[in-house]
């Protein structure tokens, strides 16, 4: 557990104000926020890097504010890595194995086969793909048996198609060693995806904090809304696939999407609010998805409006102020909600 | 323009290597039989070894004062940090008479240092005062390539061994230290090579014992050229043999750090 007491920190150009965050034991924490938002520097305080001017941090109920970074009892993973260029992979592992006294060849080779590098131990950093820096980076913070793990962006310098796996590996991670994980990232589908719960930080400040559904559905102000994105997401299930046309149940209601995954599998839909039109009238064209629902909230966002559609799923979209005002969308009025299965993004 | 450029670049180094190799080659076709004889001339080895030893010890005082000091220099910020950056670059401007008065004021039998310890050590004419010497006009080249290494270690490396259980002492001696080798390598050598080098501020504290320059300086004022040029020739070719075995040796060191 982490408890983080109105931590405040001041740097020439740079502050945090006033965080407070409880983590508990074994939950996968996500910190989202934009780039430049003071995300690093938070998790950094926490690690001990630096001294933060008031405030207290307390893991395991153990008050660690000033002590050493080593006193922490945790790993801190950073976005690059950080693998030391001078030692190899398996020097690397036993860096901290033996900072920590723990002398045990099983154990190293138990952690490498975990993760999949044994044929890279005695290979040199500098030489790894990123995916494989990352592997040797969570064996030589998983190798001194942590109990919390900070993660720094961990997925974006990775390609599109390791961060798939990487993202399966952290959470079967995080299930298996029982780790309480405090992860940071800019991206809004990773930390939904992923998430127990997530903190929303901005410019330095603590915006929100909620399970994911909370902090997508429900933005505390237009400042997180326009950054979450309000993006669709729906969790559901592959019913049927049908030359790359997916039909996905989802609440009580069924979405198709293009995509490539077989029946069965859980999923989740992402679908842009930009990409859901409105229509007073189920039209008959070649929009695979048209639901029926209720306006049930609207934002005005200068040129653009944002609505809410109840269909048994909550949709969010976003159409321009003359088509809201022509159309005489209001609160409660009944629309249609469309949008093409190629404009659904599925991942597993 | 390339062109013209690279006729200097040429004119430069023959400016070098024809002042250094005519005097190395002049003197093994003209008096091959003058340089054997100064390699069995005791005082001439004494003198050459003294300062192969002298510019040891001020290396090794440099490596000691110089690496906290570009540490410091190369991970924090503090106000005044820039006047203390210029202060340790004075000593490559300071005129070597200049340094060899101030160091005599300072390190002299009634000076400010040199007094309360007068009895204990003795820098007049002895090893110290050389070692003092040296080490003065040498310092700023250690002290800049260690901060310039240091620099170059990215701090995430320092966290990620902390955070992994490292003491601070620990996480530098064993991730930053090794990770800067080839700048404090090459700072050494700068150091060594700059106090064997040194002339003006030596002689005023210690004219002897005698170092490789000071009795160069003695015979080409008693004897004359002929007299003093093997001894200027012996003194070069071991000193850069040894920088070139060093150089040798460690031409692996330069893997890791060249992001």
């Amino acid at each position: 557990m982490i408890e983080i007491e109105s931590l405040s920190r001041k740097w020439k150009n740079f502050s945090l104000d006033n965080l407070s965050l409880k983590v508990e034991s074994g939950e996968y924490f996500v910190i989202l926020g934009p780039t430049g938002a003071g995300k690093t520097l938070f998790l950094e305080l926490i690690a001990g890097f630096h001294s933060p001017d008031s405030g207290r941090v307390l893991i395991d109920g153990n008050e660690v504010t000033h002590l050493p970074p080593e006193k922490h009892d945790l790993v801190f993973v950073y976005q690059d890595y950080s693998l030391f260029p001078h030692m190899s992979v398996k020097k690397n592992i036993e860096f901290g194995m033996w900072m920590k006294k723990i002398k045990s060849e099983e154990k190293l080779l138990e952690v490498a086969k975990d993760l999949g590098i044994t044929h890279l131990l005695d290979r040199h950093p500098l030489k790894l793909s990123g995916g494989e820096k990352q592997r040797v980076a969570l064996a030589r913070a998983l190798v001194t048996n942590p109990r919390i793990l900070l993660l720094d962006e961990p997925l974006s310098a990775l390609d599109p198609r390791t961060q798939e796996s990487a993202r399966e590996l952290l959470l079967a991670l995080h299930k298996n060693k029982k780790l309480t994980v405090l992860h940071i990232t800019h991206d809004q589908t990773e930390a939904r995806i992923m998430a127990d719960r997530i903190a929303i930080v901005m410019d330095g400040k603590l915006m929100q904090v909620g399970v994911p559904e909370e902090i997508f559905e429900k933005p505390v102000d237009s400042r997180v809304a326009s950054f979450v994105g309000f993006e669709n997401v729906l969790k559901g299930k592959v019913i049927s696939a049908d030359r790359g046309l997916l039909k996905i149940e989802t609440g009580n209601m069924v979405i198709e999407a293009s995509g490539d995954i077989e029946v069965g599998n859980q999923v989740y839909a992402f679908l842009r609010p930009e990409n859901i039109a409105l229509s007073k009238t189920s039209t008959q064209s070649s929009i695979r998805n048209s639901l029926q629902g209720i306006v049930t909230d609207i934002w005005i966002l200068g040129a653009l409006v944002r609505v809410k559609i109840d269909c048994g799923v909550i949709l969010n979209a976003l159409i321009t102020r003359q088509s809201a005002e022509e159309m005489g969308i209001l609160l409660g009025v009944p629309v249609y909600a469309q949008f093409k299965a190629s404009s659904v993004h599925v991942l597993r | 323009m390339i062109f013209i450029f690279s006729l200097i670049l040429l004119v430069l180094f023959l400016f070098i290597f024809l002042t250094l190799s005519n005097m190395i080659f002049g003197q093994i076709l003209d008096d091959f039989q003058g340089l054997i004889e100064a390699t069995k001339n005791k005082s001439v080895i004494g003198s050459i070894l003294l300062s192969l030893y002298a510019g040891f010890l001020a290396t090794l005082l440099a490596f000691l004062l110089g690496v906290p000091t570009g540490y410091i220099l190369a991970r924090f910020d503090f106000p005044g940090k820039r006047l203390v950056e210029s202060i340790i670059d004075v000593p490559v401007v300071v005129p070597h008479t200049v340094t060899g008065i101030a160091i005599l004021t300072v390190f002299g039998s009634r000076g400010l240092i040199g007094g309360p310890l007068n009895g204990y050590i003795q820098f007049r004419d002895a090893i110290p005062g050389i070692v003092i010497a040296m080490l003065f006009v040498s310092l700023p080249y250690l002290a800049n390539s260690a901060r310039e290494g240091f620099k170059s270690v990215d701090p995430r490396l320092e966290n990620a061994a902390r955070s992994l259980g490292a003491p601070l002492w620990k996480a530098f001696l064993f991730v930053t230290l090794p990770l800067s080798a080839r700048h404090l390598l090459i700072g050494a050598i700068m150091t060594w090579a700059r106090a064997i080098s040194e002339f003006g501020a030596v002689v005023l504290i210690a004219y002897y014992p005698m170092i490789g320059p000071t009795l160069i300086y003695d015979r080409f004022l008693s004897y004359g050229l002929s007299a003093s040029r093997p001894i200027a020739v012996l003194l070069i070719l071991v000193t850069l043999s040894i920088f070139i075995v060093i150089r040798v040796l460690s031409a692996g060191w330069s893997i890791y750090d060249r992001d």
